[in-house]
């Protein structure tokens, strides 16, 4: 399964990314790299073998879910790029 | 000031009143500011390192001091202390304040531990070299010209330099255990579920866990003692995470040991690294250790499975840099699609974006089987066979990277090349056991070279007391 232009187009367009063309180029020519790479998985018979997802296989230890107030606004500004007193600040959303 | 290996040392000084934390902060500092060039500290902490230096005297004066006192600890940049900067070395994060502390950083505070600073690292913890932080390489302080390692390479070398007693840095696939084998120090990755992840800046959630690197098994085993354990914040911890043990053993009874015929004899192992894994394993056999070679069949898929499922994770925890909540915002961003366009391909730098493209592709529909979910497959296969040796054996030797330290720039060409760093650190972050590695090797050209000791999950215990008696006799040995 290689990878085109396009493929990398509609991926940077699902990762939120841009590249130049030259960036492109090299991005192409890494994710084909990596995925011949990874070919190898294909050497290993996973028939009937289930996917690891959880690493700890013990039962849920669930605390009491508990309103906790932990960082004030002021604090969730502090690191804001952009904000006013009150809220952070975006570019427009809508176009007149 | 004296270079002090470990923490009995620095108490012993201050117990007969020849030091006190504050000369000793400032020691550190001293030795800080005089090796800049090396680029290991992206900030020292001083104010609060020295308020808690006063404070930490008083308290032994008073005899109600923690279990830490007197060690003085770096953090690797992408482990939060609040009201401190912290960027896991990425520009999306420059002059990011963090609002709390991590788990292990309350820990140690509480038991009166001195954090000195933050350490570069690769951004987000992705590489081998210390080459991929925005704020520029770590060069090796046992020679310049070297990488340190990566991704904990700033960490690694704070000890190395005797910039600080003790360093945490964290291991998504090898990134504490290789910069310990590249600078002569010992690092732990702890199994995967006992150190609380809680203010760990995430690449691959999974795979990570914080753990130390030091000089001395004895200051290992304390602060794994201070660091582990359950905490509210972090539910993939185990209720076996608790590291009770204060004492190490000296006296340790006949193992069981297994090496993997296909790491010893890998195309890529440096010579003197196998030779002197040969030797380690003999010495072991002389001293009434079991030690037989076991067979391995899933090397190959170890590295592969590894890139397809970090990068996926990696592709999802960095979707939160968005530009708009904290972090780097683009000057020319100009709506809100070009502002997490323009703030995400301006703040990641190429690895990064290479990572989180692959980890988006192996994730996008139309490939999520044949890829991800085929590697998670694999990742089982992978424990299963894990688990197995290490049912029948005690611990799986090998050394912890195929070659000593390499030059500053020399494979940063080929991110695959790259990768194959990890071959032989990966295993225990696919299975989740724990693994050591223990600075006994050396080439003729003076380099150090990592051992690794890989034991069962929450083997801790017996794998440092293990260690413990490995480094003494070598020490023995040399003497």
């Amino acid at each position: 399964m290689g990878v085109d232009k396009s493929t990398v187009d509609r991926i940077a367009h699902l990762a939120k990314l841009e590249f130049s063309d030259s960036e492109k180029e090299g991005i192409l020519k890494d994710m084909n790299k990596m995925l011949d790479f990874v070919e190898q998985l294909n050497e290993v018979d996973t028939e009937g073998v289930e996917p690891l997802i959880y690493m700890v296989q013990e039962e849920g230890d669930l605390r009491e879910d508990v309103v906790k107030l932990e960082i004030s606004q002021e604090e969730a500004l502090k690191n804001a790029p952009d904000k006013d007193t009150d809220f952070i600040k975006v570019p427009k959303v809508l176009k007149k | 000031m004296k270079k002090y290996l470990n923490l009995q040392d620095i108490r012993n000084d201050i117990d007969n009143g020849i030091l006190n934390c504050v000369d000793l902060v400032n020691g550190y500092i001293a030795n800080i500011k005089e090796s800049d060039n090396l680029n290991i500290f992206l900030e020292v902490f001083e104010d609060s390192a020295l308020r808690k230096a006063k404070e930490v005297d008083e308290k032994i004066k008073q005899g109600t001091a923690g279990k830490l006192a007197g060690m003085v600890i770096s953090i690797k940049d992408n482990i939060c202390y609040k009201g401190h900067k912290v960027t896991a070395s990425s520009k999306i994060l420059e002059g990011f304040e963090s609002l709390y502390s991590s788990t292990v950083v309350d820990k140690i505070l509480k038991e009166d531990g001195i954090i000195i600073g933050r350490t570069n690292c690769d951004e987000f913890a992705m590489g081998s070299s210390n080459e991929n932080s925005f704020y520029g390489n770590v060069k090796n302080p046992l020679d310049e010209d070297l990488t340190p390692g990566g991704s904990s390479g700033g960490a690694a070398s704070s000890v190395a330099a005797n910039l600080c007693l003790l360093a945490l840095g964290s291991d998504t696939g090898g990134s504490i255990r290789q910069p310990a084998s590249f600078t002569g120090t010992i690092g732990l990755k702890p199994t995967y579920g006992m150190v609380s992840r809680h203010g760990l800046i995430a690449y691959a959630s999974s795979f990570d866990q914080i753990g130390p690197i030091a000089n001395s098994i004895e200051d290992i085993n304390l602060i794994l003692n201070v660091i582990s354990g359950k905490d509210e914040y972090d539910s993939t911890l185990s209720k076996f995470s608790e590291y009770d043990y204060l004492e190490l053993v000296n006296d340790v009874p006949r193992m069981k040991i297994a090496f993997l015929d296909c790491y010893l004899n890998h195309s890529g192992i440096n010579p003197e690294v196998k030779a002197k894994t040969e030797e380690v394993i003999a010495s072991l056999k002389s001293m009434g250790h079991k030690v037989e070679m076991v067979d391995f069949d899933l090397l190959d898929q170890l590295v592969p499975t590894y890139y397809v499922i970090t990068t996926a994770e990696a592709s999802s925890n960095l979707a939160r840099y968005d530009g708009i909540h904290f972090g780097y915002r683009s000057k020319n961003a100009f709506d809100l699609e070009s502002t997490y366009l323009k703030s995400r391909s301006e703040g990641f730098g190429p690895e990064v974006k290479r990572r989180i493209m692959l980890g988006t592709y192996v994730l996008s529909a139309g490939y999520y089987d044949a890829y991800f979910t085929k590697a998670q497959k694999v990742r089982r296969l992978v424990r299963k066979r894990t688990k197995e040796i290490l049912k029948e054996y005690d611990f799986i030797i090998s050394p912890t990277t195929p070659h000593p330290a390499f030059e500053l720039g020399s494979q940063n060409q080929d991110p695959i090349k790259m990768y194959l760093e990890d071959i032989f650190t990966v295993q225990a972050n696919l299975a989740g056991n724990p693994a050591i590695s223990l600075p006994i090797g050396k080439t003729k050209a003076g380099l150090p070279f990592g051992i690794q000791l890989m034991a069962d999950d929450f083997k801790e215990k017996s794998l440092l007391d293990f260690s413990h008696n490995l480094i003494n006799n070598f020490a023995l040995k040399k003497a």
